[in-house]
This record gives structure tokens, sequence and C-alpha cells, in this order.
């Protein structure tokens, strides 16, 4: 067994929450500076260079990349040979909260009827998983709501069939035109049950932006739906230009014979997240 | 049509605005046209229009005069020491349509946001000769160094969701719907099919 005190589990979630405001990881920089070499002269390419100036801007000056600091999302990856010594749940929102407070980050989390607001981004939405090993890594995604408020889930019967799974995605992200922030990062969730395929579509947000699926048909229904977004889509923030979407990952699971479950989880291309490794 | 350009001193060789708008200068703004706006703004998201109506339906006056003044969608973040605002680009403004239409009614002269508006808030602008404009989301810090000035008007109890008053220099936006009816989202896709 190894034994990590809580204290520690607390002090990390708190730098994940600061460092992710104001410094984009390589992976998605990458894929703006990709499709901003892809622009000719035009709004659209002078917003993507804004973007990366913001990026910049923020790194340097240490403010958030965007307002919408999020609704912290926390994948905790537990090794079933690790013991905390304190109160895991406890820590990792103490964590968050210490991180919004001192990192000047906004609270933007209320109660969802009287719309009432904590006043300290708190809850956190937690997912665990246990798995084997000694260590605990974990992953901080502030998640703006912008593109949260654009995604959508649905139940397809088993018939709809792949044409069904790709003009259900499709449509989906064109409806949402420029309200989520785009060029961002398309997460599909195809399968397990009604939540399995929301959460699917979360995690897939965090794989490497653009890297496809390793199994080869699921690569292909990343590339041809990419591909059709960009084909019909509104482009930079409903500017025109070739890349509405800078990326589709697919995650899926096996299903009830009766169900074919979708979920499309939208990014913007504010996309941040840090993680660690206990 | 004159294109955002970033210099260190702010965004260049496009159209100049002064705040709060001459209405005879807002009404020769087309959907597509980059301007860069200089003075006072007031802004406001999900809360506070919803605050802003329920004093309209108490029979109260506003806190502040909206007529001939820009609304900025937006709910910036804290300011840190030795700024005047964090982060702050525009929220997406579709939850704002619920209440539009009533505020254009009392002469808010623009709006600004991002994303698409709905029917009832383009007729809206259109019958009041009202503009949208879209501030470049999800470049919170960018902006921020537009902006020169920033004190909490009213609904300090909402955090980020009070009115603030902004002093703006040289803030990049674009025109998306205008007095004539132009809608450059509509444009743009048109252009595509």
């Amino acid at each position: 067994m190894k034994t990590i005190e809580a204290a520690v589990i607390c002090d990390a979630v708190r730098r994940l929450a600061v460092e992710a405001a104001s410094q984009l990881e390589p992976d998605i920089l990458e894929a703006l500076t990709r499709a901003r070499d892809r622009e000719g002269p035009g709004l659209a390419r002078d917003v993507l260079d804004a973007l990366m100036l913001n990026a910049d801007i923020a790194s340097r000056e240490k403010l958030p990349v965007c307002q919408d600091t999020g609704i912290a999302v926390l994948f905790v990856s537990l090794g079933q040979e690790v013991r905390v010594n304190g109160d895991l749940e406890a820590a990792l929102q103490e964590g968050v909260r210490r991180g919004y407070a001192e990192g000047f980050l906004r609270k933007s989390v209320c109660d969802p009827l009287v719309r009432k607001n904590t006043g300290t981004n708190l809850p956190a939405v937690i997912h665990y998983e246990v798995v084997a090993g000694d260590r605990l890594a974990i992953t901080l995604l502030p998640k703006g709501c912008g593109s949260e408020n654009m995604s959508a889930l649905s139940m397809l019967p088993p018939s709809a069939g792949k044409e069904g799974i790709v003009s259900f995605v499709v449509d989906t992200v064109l409806a949402a035109h420029a309200n989520p922030c785009p060029p961002g990062i398309v997460g599909v969730g195809i399968g397990g049950t009604f939540e399995r395929a929301a959460l699917l579509a979360k995690k897939a947000l965090l794989r490497r932006v653009g890297a496809p699926h390793e199994r080869q048909d699921v690569a292909l229904l990343e590339e041809e739906m990419l591909k059709e977004i960009n084909a019909r889509g509104a482009g930079v923030h409903g500017f025109g230009g070739r890349t509405s979407m800078l990326a589709v990952h697919v995650e899926f699971f096996p299903t009830h014979i009766a169900s074919l479950p979708v979920a499309v989880n939208i990014q913007c291309h504010a996309h941040r997240y840090k993680r660690v490794v206990l | 049509m004159s294109l955002l350009r970033y210099r260190p001193e702010g965004f260049d060789g496009i159209r100049e605005l002064r705040l709060p708008f001459d209405s005879q200068e807002l009404a020769t703004l087309r959907a597509g046209e980059m301007v860069c706006l200089s003075g006072r703004l007031y802004t406001g998201r999900d809360q506070t229009h919803r605050r802003l109506c329920a004093l309209l339906d108490a029979g109260q006056p506003l806190p502040v005069d909206l007529s001939g003044q820009l609304l900025y969608y937006v709910g910036p973040t804290p300011a840190p020491p030795g700024r005047v605002v964090g982060a702050a680009g525009p929220t997406t403004s579709y939850r704002m349509d619920a209440y539009t239409p009533r505020l254009l009614a009392l002469g808010l002269a623009a709006t600004m946001g991002k994303g698409p508006r709905s029917q009832a808030v383009r007729e809206a602008m259109q019958r009041h000769g009202a503009v949208y404009f879209a501030a470049i989301g999800g470049a919170g810090a960018l902006l921020s160094q537009c902006i020169v000035n920033s004190e909490v008007v009213a609904f300090d109890d909402a955090g980020p969701e009070a009115l603030f008053r902004f002093e703006v220099e040289r803030f990049p936006a674009i025109v998306i719907n205008d007095v004539a009816g132009g809608d450059y989202y509509e444009m743009v896709l048109a252009a595509r099919r």
C-alpha cells in the first residue's frame, strides 16, 4: 500500500485549477495553429490569430484565457493500492475552492432553481474510477458552459445505424453555430447506457486533440464527421473559413441489443485541462 | 471589408466608434463590418437581465438609464491586484433573448455578445433601430487589455452577474445585425450554400 496525505491531494488540485485557467496545453495550441495556417486572408484567420495572442497574454500575465473559468470537472483514477490519509472527496473539493479563490477565477456555480451563486465554485463534479496499481491520477477540466449548453444526447433506434449517428452528431454541431466558441472539439460517446454515453463523450474531450481512435473503423467515422462539419459549418466563430471544429473524438462501449445511445459533448477552443499523477 | 489587425497599442486599421453611440452613426454600420469601440458601456448577463426585468415588472426605475447605451453580455473574472478587471470576453447571447425586446423598447441602442439572436430579437432590433455586435468569444485575456476602468453599478451581490460600467478603449467587435436587417451570420451561411 502507498499512503497519500489528503493535504497533498488538496494542494495538487488547487494548483491544477489555477494553472488550467491561464495555460492552454500544447495540443490545443498546435491544433489552433494548424487551423490558422489553413485559412486565407480574412476574418477567420484574424480571429484565430487573436485567439493565439489571447493564449499568449493569458499565460504571460496569468490571466484566465476565458472569463468562463468553468464548473470544475474532475476525473479521479484511484489505484487500489493507494490509501488516502484523510477524506478524499473533501480534499478534492477544498482544492477546487482554494484554486478558484486564490487564482481570481470566476465563481460560476449556482443553485439550479433559485440561481443563487454558491460563491466558491463548489461543488465540483467528480468522477471516480478504481484501477490497478498504486497511483492517484487527477485530471481537472474547467468546463465552460457556452459549449456545454450546446451538447445533446439521443437514444437512437439501432436501425438508425452509422448514418443515424453521423447525422445526429453533425446536426447537433451545426445547430450550435457560433454559440460554443468554435472551432473546438466534439466529444462523442456511442453505446453503453444513457449515463455511460454522456460520460464517454466528456472523456473523449481529454484525448490529445486530433489523435484518431485506435480502432480504424471508429477513426474513419471521426474523420467523416469532421469533414462534414467543416464542409457545412459556419466556420471560425460563425465568420466563415475552413474550420468549424478542430477534431471529433469518439469513445464507445457495447450497448443493449435494443439501444443505440449517442451523446455529443461540445468543447470550445479555450480547451483547458491539467493532469497530475501522485 | 476592413479586418481585425492587432498591434501592441490595440486593434488597428478599422472603423472607430465612440460610446454611447451617435444614433445616425449607428445607422450607417453594416453587417460584417469590424469596429473598435471606445467610451462607456454597461454589462449584464443572465441574472442581471432577470433582475432588470423584475424591476420593470414591479414598476420600479432601473439602476441605470439604458437609453442610447451598449449592453455587453459578460461576466468577468475578479480583478487580480493591479488590474481594473480580469478576463472579460463575451458570453452567449441567446440566453438574453427572452429579455432583450423589452430593453430595446426602453431605448437600448445596441447589444454585444456572441452567437445568433432569435427572430423576435432581430425583429425588435429593426423596429427600434438597434445593432447587435459580436465580440471575440474566448478571448477574455486579450479583451481585458481594452478595458481601462470598471465599476459595479448595481446587483453587487450577484458577483460576476452584477451590472458593471466599463470604460473601453479600442475594443474590437464585429457588426452582426445592422439597422437595415442585415445579418452577418446569415450572410456567411448563405455564401457557403
